[in-house]
């Protein structure tokens, strides 16, 4: 048996939730199995459409002493339940959660874990997984030589397919133990798009020259619903709020489509982006390093190109 | 307070990558080697400024690896940290290198075990985690704040969208990003300080490896961009709809 855990937030599935099931389903499939889910916290969705992303049968763990994360409480339940229905493979995201939960499962469970993984497993020799490393600059296949496996996945690495099928489900009471952390307060930036989970991110480098200028930037990621990020410089100096900082010192990214205006495609930037599947390009400097990792360009002036691209994509979206 | 922060040796950010010996190998020839910036910058930075508040503060760097990291932990030594342990240990596997963090740990009675989020190798993000489940700690990961009051510890941790303050009670584990602390560069005092201040080597703990790297791929290389004349960007707009599909 496969179980994906699907994590949620304010009763809300996250996006990521989505494509691990799919994956969890496509991996069942492979080992000649099923995948169940486990889902931690309340909510008020319709568990029952993860049968459209493959899982026969979705656990819902409703008792209030999880609704806030602590890691140890959520590797218990998790680990109890893949015991009880004798999962041998764990999939989770390496979303926030993800980065709490799954060490400590791993240790829990005596199982391998690996981090990062961007692809089904390989069966052909034993059980290996293609994961990043070298922060997005290379793969590493890397085999898990322990009986019950866990895999923790990029997110935007795996394809999302759906079908009409519904999944069983069934309330699962869990003992998490006593907590060891408690959660005082959560602020959320409301209306935003993660970065982590976007499929489109606008990203703006120093070529900007300032805050001020930084309506290019929304104003285009508004209109495509898109996320924003920026290169280092600017988080540091304070143009831009530090969780937008994407790189190899930042957050590592994988959008469907990733826009970088004004930035010059530094080796440590480039880390952070370079699994994104489309990269355009908005630089004055027709030598700027991050041409040579882009699919689609424009050597021109900034001021001058987002206001037409703005434009185009209003066009586009009959605005 | 007694700080454990565990230190890994990493290539530098503008490293080559690539790998030999029948793409098993990282091809480590002529690559500097850095103290792993997520520890560096964030977790061993934030321990020096809990001692800087409080000089009764103990700091421990730990690191897992062979004598040819001593001067990445010599480097580390200089930003601060009153003796290292370096764990005579080879491998790769975060579970075995968490098992030999913890075997160190847990002789050490401390109060608060740092480390960066991730190394910026391998990416895994785990060693953390694992100590705190091997040594039953309670763990806070990604945190971009920490703060120390008696024997209450508050953080702030990145989540999807947003931040959320944990608190919980020492023992502590936490993994640290940006935010944490502010970068600096060790001194001429922190350097030849570093020189004198102990470093212990203890022999590996026998532990069990659950994974292994089978071998190492670099990533296709782009075909190469196509640019769009800057007069007509809606051209790219097009591009990206009808051609890319991504818009
Ligand atoms: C250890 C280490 C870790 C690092 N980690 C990261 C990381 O995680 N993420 C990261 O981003 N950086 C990181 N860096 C920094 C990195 O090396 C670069 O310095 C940084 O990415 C540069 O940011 P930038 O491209 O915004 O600025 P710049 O390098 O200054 O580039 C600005 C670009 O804008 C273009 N431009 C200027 N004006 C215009 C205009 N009017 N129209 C069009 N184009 C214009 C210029 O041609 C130039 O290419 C790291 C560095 C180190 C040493």
């Amino acid at each position: 048996m496969v179980l994906v855990y699907i994590d949620q937030a304010d009763g809300q599935i996250k996006k990521s939730s989505f494509e691990v099931a799919c994956y969890g389903a496509a991996l069942a499939q492979q080992l000649s199995t099923e995948a169940c889910g486990i889902i931690i916290g309340n909510t008020s969705e319709d568990l029952s459409n993860f049968g459209n992303y493959g899982l026969k049968k979705v656990y819902s763990v409703k008792d209030a002493s999880f609704n806030n994360l602590d890691p140890q409480m959520y590797i218990a339940a998790i680990s109890g339940l893949a015991e009880k229905i004798s999962a041998n493979v764990i999939v989770l995201s390496n979303n926030t959660t993800g980065k709490a939960v799954a060490p400590g499962l791993s240790v829990k469970m005596k199982a391998g874990l690996v981090v990062g993984a961007v692809a089904l497993p390989d069966l052909s020799n034993g059980f290996s997984v293609k994961k990043s490393v070298f922060s997005g600059k290379a793969f590493a296949h890397i085999k898990i030589n322990t009986e019950t496996k866990i895999i923790s996945l990029n997110q935007n690495s795996y394809a999302v397919t759906k079908t009409d099928a519904k999944a069983e489900v069934e309330d699962y009471s869990a003992n998490g133990g006593t907590p060891k952390i408690k959660v005082v307060k959560t602020d959320k930036v409301k209306g935003e798009i993660p970065l982590s989970e976007a499929s489109i991110v606008v990203s703006g480098g120093r070529g900007l020259k300032g805050p001020e200028n930084w309506g290019l930037i929304t104003e285009l990621a508004h209109l495509l619903g898109a996320a924003t990020a920026c290169s280092r410089p600017v988080a540091d100096l304070g143009w831009r709020p530090h969780h937008e900082h994407v790189g190899q010192t930042g957050l590592a990214i994988a959008p469907n489509l990733y826009i970088a205006v004004g930035i010059s495609g530094a080796i440590q930037h480039l880390a952070g982006v370079n699994r994104s599947k489309v990269i355009v390009v908005i630089n004055k400097d027709p030598e700027a390093p991050f041409f040579k990792a882009a699919d689609y360009g424009i050597v021109g002036d900034i001021f001058e190109v987002m206001p037409k691209i703005i434009d185009a994509v209003k066009n586009l979206k009959g605005l | 307070m007694k700080i454990l922060v565990c230190i890994s040796k990493t290539p530098d950010t503008t490293a080559k990558i690539a790998f030999t010996d029948n793409n098993t190998k990282f091809a480590a020839d002529g690559v500097q080697w850095i103290i792993n910036p997520y520890d560096e910058w964030y977790a061993l930075i934030r321990a020096v400024e809990f001692k800087e508040k409080d000089p009764s503060t103990i700091i421990h760097l730990v690191n897992v690896g062979l004598a040819e990291n001593d001067p990445v932990i010599r480097k580390a030594l200089a930003l601060g940290g009153d003796e290292a342990i370096r764990i005579n240990y080879d491998g790769k596997d975060p579970f075995a290198v968490a098992s030999q963090i913890a075997n160190i740990a847990k002789e050490g009675g401390y109060d608060l075990i740092l480390t960066g989020k991730e190394t910026i190798d391998y990416n895994s993000s785990s060693i953390g985690g694992m100590i705190a489940a091997i040594l039953d700690m309670a763990f806070i990961s990604h945190a971009i704040k920490l703060d120390i009051n008696g024997n209450i510890a508050t953080a702030v941790r990145e989540i999807e969208g947003g931040e959320e303050t944990d608190e919980a009670l020492l023992p502590l584990i936490v993994s640290c990003q940006k935010g944490m602390a502010e970068q600096r560069i060790p001194n001429m005092k922190g350097i030849m300080g570093a020189r004198t201040k102990p470093l212990k080597v203890v022999e590996p703990a026998a532990v069990d490896e659950y994974t292994s790297i089978a071998s190492f791929e670099m990533p296709p290389a782009k075909a190469g961009v196509k640019l769009i004349p800057a007069d007509n960007p809606a051209e790219l707009v097009r591009l990206l709809h009808e051609e890319a599909r991504v818009i």
